[in-house]
């Protein structure tokens, strides 16, 4: 799974000393549907690997996957980086849309732009808990269908089979492409205007 | 990926080793993206993780970099940057869109960004 990321030391390219504001979009998705691919097709970085690690006794959070006798809940991510301008940085978190992942959320994601929910048309059902959650924790998201030259469903079938809300956007891409990946992003971005928009109702004083 | 590293070695007590014991910041002042600047050098004696991270923060450098570089968990570095910012080593530079809704200034220079991508 996290095959396609390295967790070698590298020398990669700086941010400017002028950098000071750093952004988070988080993509969920299932097991091989192409989070990480995707990071890597927009992200000036190789993607890079890392984890965080709850330990907290009686939580009763995915006690199989506890270090037996420590309570621990290990959750690992990729993420990759984009530079915007010389002020703002972008990065992008490929993050499983497992349980436990959820319990970390708040910790890890508070103050995230949005979501990309990634899904493979051949396993929709694997998306429902993502949305799920993202509209408990009210996070803005789309939802991208990666193309895996299955059988192409109408946007109207996968809206159905998601029970999508009509104002959450659904876009088709190919997360191999950066163009595809970018343009995925700006849909999200497009979307969060929206939204602040909409909710904007008392200018200050 | 065979590489023993501090951290994913099933280890926690070299973690508690790390942090003097504690298993919590006390704070949650480092966001994933906050941007951390050494503002020092490193000096002999010091802590080698504390060395590592004045090093690679000689340009502005993301809590979850620092994290990924080291090859520990996220909570284990922010301990390790409350300590650096403590004693005045780094400075932090954190997000202006944590814990509310974004600014529409901001999503704008994130569109153009991307656009120019």
């Amino acid at each position: 799974m996290d095959s396609a990321t390295s967790d070698r030391r590298e020398t990669r390219r700086t941010l400017s000393s002028t950098a000071d504001n750093g952004l988070k979009i988080v993509i969920v998705g299932g097991f091989g549907v192409g989070k990480t691919t995707m990071v890597r097709s927009v992200s000036e970085i190789r993607p890079l690997n890392t984890e965080e690690t709850m330990t907290k006794a009686g939580e009763g959070v995915d006690d199989t996957d506890a270090v037996a006798g420590k309570n621990a809940t290990t959750v690992a991510f990729d993420f990759g980086r984009i530079t915007l301008d010389a002020h703002n940085v972008l990065y992008l978190f490929g993050a499983p849309g497992q349980e436990r992942f959820w319990f970390l959320w708040d910790r890890l994601f508070s103050g995230t732009l949005g979501a990309v929910v990634l899904v493979d048309t051949r396993r929709l059902a694997d998306s429902w808990y993502a949305i799920d959650r993202l509209e408990h924790h009210g996070t803005p998201f789309v939802v991208a269908c990666n193309d895996f030259g299955g059988p192409s469903h109408t946007a109207e079938e996968v809206r159905a089979a998601l029970d999508l809300s009509p104002e959450v956007p659904l876009v088709f891409c190919d997360a191999r492409s950066r163009a595809s990946s970018k343009d995925v992003l700006i849909s999200l971005v497009s979307h969060l205007q929206t939204a602040t928009l909409s909710h904007t109702p008392e200018p200050t004083p | 990926m065979s590489r023993t590293r501090p951290g994913r070695d099933d280890s926690p007590d070299r973690l508690y080793t790390l942090t003097g014991g504690r298993s919590s910041s006390g704070s949650d002042a480092f966001d994933l993206v906050t941007l951390v600047v050494a503002e020092c050098d490193p000096v002999p004696g010091m802590q080698s993780e504390h060395t590592a991270i004045l090093r690679m923060c000689q340009y502005p450098t993301a809590v979850v970099e620092i994290a990924a570089d080291l090859g520990l968990p996220v909570s284990i570095v922010r301990i390790l940057l409350a300590d650096l910012l403590g004693t005045g080593r780094i400075s932090a530079r954190h997000p202006r869109s944590a814990y509310r809704l974004p600014d529409p200034d901001i999503l704008e220079q994130v569109l153009v960004g991307l656009r120019n991508l």
